[in-house]
């Protein structure tokens, strides 16, 4: 606590668990000149953190999640403010049984002890839980509580004994000042503090802040209800903090958790209660804090009911003591939101982070910060993830509404969002339309899933249903049968989401170079498929880039990871304006067309040359389709003969009409993105950015090192070059589900991804480096009658005919490696599209 | 024995009040509504008195349609009945001054007891927690001619009168009122319990009986409200640990507590 410095290295707002983290990360990776401030007393000044349950359930079906909260229960335990009591999440539905098998597959992905517990299992363990309204219990030994507070307060200390930090409490932050999008200084109500970084830590305050800066972190304020009852004598009685397991009951969205000698209850059952940063209240004009508001009974009635029900021995008598609508953060997907702000330079984003994730997130920050990347991939938390529709408080609040109940829901993998549809669509959306496309969303535009003009293949080809309804769920066997039509004849596929930026001027090729781990040399007219790394040597990204002059490259990124990648492009542009980036996302419409028959149909379409020696593999040219000029691609990601079709967006109509009608004397189908994305992608082994390739894995052990490296200097080239030195320590491999009748019920059964694959004897799989081996894509492969898995395999076992099992549901299956390394299990040779 | 509690639906506000932009009212987005302190600790005193001899506790305010949340919690923790006063001008938000609001309440008083006898007592908070004027009790019981005493941290009944005391400088007033009487109660009297969770719920569904009432709102006007200065307070730290025992024995010296 001191007079407020006037200059710092860093100044990190917020002392709730975040910005605690981060400033003793920082601290420990040699940061000095800390500044912390906050506009409240310490070591509660106010926020989320001051009023948390403060209680840690690992499990999570994501794997970035469950790694940062696994991260910071680590360090909660190292502080010693870790209490582990143990949690049982209770079902009420049958349905919540399938998920807590789902759980159970997932625990073991992961590697957290799990085990199901019966009704009378839980009462063993709770006493006082009416055993008659649950079905059964997901238990886990490992759930803790731990003491936020005092965590922070450690973090502080251990920064201060380094002498790298200045705690500042009770100053209010008035501006946020940039110069040429560069953070520079923090003005607060005692003054300015120059400075070279900011990290926004302020949790529900967060937006606020960074709009200061011009600068956005889409998170909203939300309500969550929750009351503390007692005194209850049986909790009184065990003289702890925490006796008993903590209770999710999770088909009425509540948790009921032991504080002493009362009961928290807490809930995501009401309706969604939504804040602006601006209106929280001051510290001052709070009754208890600006984040405990006062509680709204009605909203929280049922869920007194419920709780009644599940414990009425306790909770009959014992009063409500305190009752908050208490704030906490929500993002438009549930994710954090940390790094780097897309939109200033040194200004970065460690919100909408909660206790359980709380050091991870500080960790991650802080690594982030001096590397240049953290451990743990952090693609998902990434606040540079969304595209600008994404970023303001319309979209935030949609989606926040929509998926705040869902906190304890069971969601489908494939599930689709509701809110903010038909923000984003193909200028063909109504000829898509008319065919029947089912519309999966893929980075806000609709885009065709399968066509249910296509009904009539499923009989043709044979295909059959899913008879399990989960296994069914956002799923069509209409995609199977789209997919041997391909094959077959030739389908055309909307690609309008691709992300396309043009990078030109006399710098370009150097630029390119030096991000790209491919040489970028190849002669105008030809491409190049390269990753990006991060400087450890891990996926950043992976994309295509066409050289269509001698200082004019064309890149071309999934619609999932546009934004990361323009952002990763954008900062790293030389400062001197010899390169030029311009995002052509909007001005260009893709359409894919591919199959045996496409050439034959692309030349009815233009007088020019497109055999393969007027426009061999992988290279591109623009042609005219009669009057409009389109530029044609030769690649393909379904492993057939074709193009992808670059066309100007006001032309795209015209050319999507074109090619459908050519195409039915072809035998054309229209295609949906369960092809292009899965069951295309699977059969021919390529990689998914965000699946198989993250930053956990190197080019190496994804198959994609080529056999020598350029001699140019490019990100993470160091850790690129030991890593082929050291060798893969787990190679992709793609496996085959020999058998997907289940065991417990006799039904196929059809994984959907992140399953755990295991020995024979159904043990967990981990490779020398501590990874374990889990599928990273699932999907259908009809051209080879099997389901195929991708997934990590250590290397002693990943060798063609291994057979193995997958957990799916909590039920082994077993299955075989089909292909280690990048080989295509459908045509090995790439016969079919290089022709 | 029959209890009536009158009640005061307030604003909880925190250290600072935030005015309205007119300074006519309190800012009450962020704020929760209470029951006067003074008024939680008088319904709290007639459920333990009807506890302990037996009838029923009925709590009447005087207010907008969203008063139903402070009677409600009455009943939440043992009040048994609940009559709102209100009508179109009060729901629209606008006070009644202490003259209008004990010439309702005292209307109201005489149709109840019309139509179910007489109430033994009529308990009041001391004073309100916002408007603070000291006068709707006493106003009440000279309207309906009964004993009243104000200031009450205790209260026993016995043979049909009320005893009840107050605290004066060097100990407690005590006095006796035949029933039916008025008592303003104060804080202090005892702890008010909190609801339970089948208390709750059985407040959601009781029944809130509304009187029409043509009160006017009398003829004391708020023209403006201010914030008084903020007392800012200045912490010295004395030291830490040990060494900072001297510092505490010079301060509690100076203080003279020592």
């Amino acid at each position: 606590m001191s007079d407020q410095p006037t200059t710092a290295k860093v100044v990190v707002i917020g002392a709730g668990i975040v910005g605690n983290s981060v400033v003793g990360h920082l601290a420990e990776l040699g940061w000095r000149n800390i500044v912390q401030i906050d506009k409240g007393p310490l070591p509660n000044p106010g926020g989320s953190t001051g009023h948390a349950s403060n209680f840690i359930f690992p499990v999570d079906h994501n794997k970035e999640m469950c790694l940062l909260t696994a991260d910071s229960q680590r360090q909660y335990i190292e502080m010693g403010v870790n209490t582990t009591c143990g949690g049982i999440e209770v079902a009420r539905k049958p349905e919540r049984l399938e998920e807590f098998r789902r759980r159970m597959t997932s625990s073991t992905s992961w590697g957290i002890d799990s085990r199901l517990l019966t009704p009378e299992e839980v009462k063993e363990m709770v006493p006082f839980i009416n055993d008659e309204v649950i079905l059964g219990g997901f238990y886990t030994p490992s759930v803790s509580c731990v003491d936020s507070l005092r965590a922070g307060t450690i973090f502080r200390e251990r920064a201060m004994a380094l002498d790298a930090l200045t705690v500042v409490p009770n100053v209010e932050v008035e501006a946020v000042e940039t110069e040429q999008g560069k953070v520079v200084a923090v003005v607060t109500d005692q003054g300015r503090i120059d400075c070279e970084y900011v990290v926004i830590a302020c949790g529900v305050w967060s937006p606020r802040i960074a709009a200061m800066a011009g600068a956005t972190i889409p998170l909203t304020p939300a309500v969550h209800q929750m009351i503390d009852v007692g005194p209850i004598a049986e909790l009184e009685a065990t003289g702890n903090e925490i006796g008993f397991p903590i209770v999710r009951d999770m088909d009425t969205f509540c948790y009921e958790r032991q504080s002493g000698g009362s009961m928290e209850v807490g809930s995501y059952a009401h309706r969604p209660i939504f804040m602006k940063a601006d209106e929280i209240p001051s510290i001052k004009a709070s009754r208890l804090s600006p984040t405990e508001l006062p509680f709204t009974a009605e909203d929280f009635d049922q869920q007194l009911e419920e709780a009644l029900e599940l414990m009425p021995s306790i909770l009959e008598t014992a009063e409500m003591k305190y009752a908050i609508n208490g704030l906490l953060s929500l993002t438009p997907d549930g994710f954090p939101l940390l790094g780097e702000t897309v939109e200033v330079k040194n200004l970065w984003s460690a919100a909408a982070v909660w206790i359980k994730e709380g050091p991870g997130a500080g960790r991650m920050i802080a690594e982030w910060m001096t590397h240049g990347a953290p451990e743990i991939d952090p693609h998902q938390s990434d606040i540079a993830r969304f595209y600008k529709y994404a970023r303001n408080d319309h979209h935030v609040r949609e989606r926040c509404a929509e998926h705040f109940n869902k906190t304890y829901g069971i969601v489908h993998p494939r599930e689709q969002w509701e809110s903010e549809r038909n923000i984003r669509t193909a200028p063909y959306h109504a000829r898509t339309e008319a065919l029947g496309a089912v519309y999966f969303q893929a980075g806000g535009w609709e885009r065709p899933h399968w066509y249910e003009s296509n009904a009539h293949l499923v009989e043709h080809y044979g295909v059959e249903a899913r008879e399990h309804e989960w296994d069914a769920r956002w799923w069509s066997p209409i995609q199977n049968a789209e997919h041997l039509a391909m094959r077959e004849h030739v389908g055309m596929i909307d690609l309008a989401p691709f992300v396309v930026f043009d990078i030109t001027g006399p710098g370009a090729f150097d630029y390119l170079q030096y991000l790209t781990v491919n040489s970028v040399n190849v002669a105008v007219g030809r491409s190049v498929y390269t990753p990006l790394l991060d400087v450890n040597g891990g996926f950043r990204s992976d994309l295509t880039i066409m050289r269509l002059g001698e200082q004019e490259f064309r890149v071309v990124t999934g619609a999932f990871d546009g934004p990361r990648d323009a952002f990763w492009f954008r900062k790293h542009l030389p400062t001197d304006g010899s390169v030029v980036f311009t995002d052509k996302t909007s001005a260009f419409c893709t359409i894919g067309v591919w199959g045996p028959k496409a050439r034959a149909l692309v030349e009815t379409l233009t007088n020019d040359d497109v055999s393969h020696e007027g426009l061999p593999y992988g290279s591109t040219k623009e042609v005219l389709f009669d009057s409009i000029d389109v530029r044609l691609f030769r690649i393909s990601y379904v492993g057939e003969l074709g193009f992808e079709i670059y066309v100007p967006m006001e032309h795209a109509q015209a050319v999507w009409d074109k090619i459908y009608s050519a195409g039915q004397a072809f035998n054309i189908v229209p295609v949906g993105a369960g092809v292009y994305g899965t069951t295309g992608r699977i059969e021919k082994g390529y990689r998914l950015m965000g699946a198989e390739l993250e930053g956990e894995y190197s080019p190496v052990e994804a198959g994609l090192a080529r056999p020598k490296v350029k001699a140019a200097d490019f990100i993470g080239k160091e850790a690129y070059l030991k890593a082929r030195e050291a060798g893969p320590a787990a190679v992709l491999c793609t496996l085959t589900v020999e058998d997907n009748v289940s065991p417990r019920d006799g039904i196929k059964r059809y994984m959907t991804g992140s399953e755990p694959i295991l020995t024979l004897e159904g043990q967990r799989i981990v490779d020398n480096r501590g990874r374990s081996s889990y599928v990273t894509t699932a999907g259908a492969g009809p051209s080879v009658g099997k389901y195929l898995l991708m997934a990590y395999l250590p290397i002693e076992i990943a060798i063609v005919g291994t057979e193995l099992r997958v957990m799916y549901m909590n039920e082994l299956y077993p299955v075989k490696v089909a292909v280690a390394g990048s080989t295509p299990l459908f045509d090995p040779a790439d016969e079919r599209m290089k022709v | 024995m029959r209890i009536l509690v009158c009640v005061k639906r307030v604003p909880a506000p925190g250290a600072r009040i935030v005015l309205t932009e007119d300074s006519l009212g309190i800012d009450t987005r962020n704020l929760g509504f209470t029951t006067s302190p003074h008024e939680e600790c008088a319904v709290e005193a007639a459920i333990q008195l009807v506890e302990e001899h037996g009838g029923d506790v009925t709590v009447l305010t005087l207010g907008g349609t969203d008063a139903d949340e402070q009677l409600r919690y009455a009943i939440s923790v043992g009040a048994h009945k609940a009559v709102l006063i209100t009508n179109d001008d009060l729901a629209a938000g606008r006070d009644a001054d202490a003259v209008a609001t004990a010439k309702a309440l005292s209307a109201a008083i005489r149709d109840l007891e019309s139509a179910d006898g007489i109430f033994d007592l009529l308990l009041f908070g001391n004073e309100s927690a916002d408007s603070g004027g000291f006068q709707v009790g006493i106003r009440v019981a000279r309207a309906l001619d009964r004993p009243i005493v104000n200031g009450i941290k205790g209260i026993e009944i016995a043979d049909g009168n009320a005893t009840a005391r107050r605290e004066c400088n060097d100990g407690y007033e005590v006095y006796q009122l035949a029933m039916p009487a008025v008592l303003g109660v104060k804080e202090g009297i005892n702890l008010p319990r909190y609801a339970t969770l089948p208390g709750r719920l059985r407040s959601k569904k009781a029944e809130v009986t509304h009187l029409d009432s043509a009160t006017e709102s009398g003829r004391v006007t708020t023209t403006s409200l201010a914030t008084p200065l903020e007392q800012t307070v200045n912490t010295v730290m004395l030291g830490e640990g040990a060494g900072a025992a001297a510092a505490v024995v010079d301060m509690l010296v100076e203080m003279g507590l020592a």
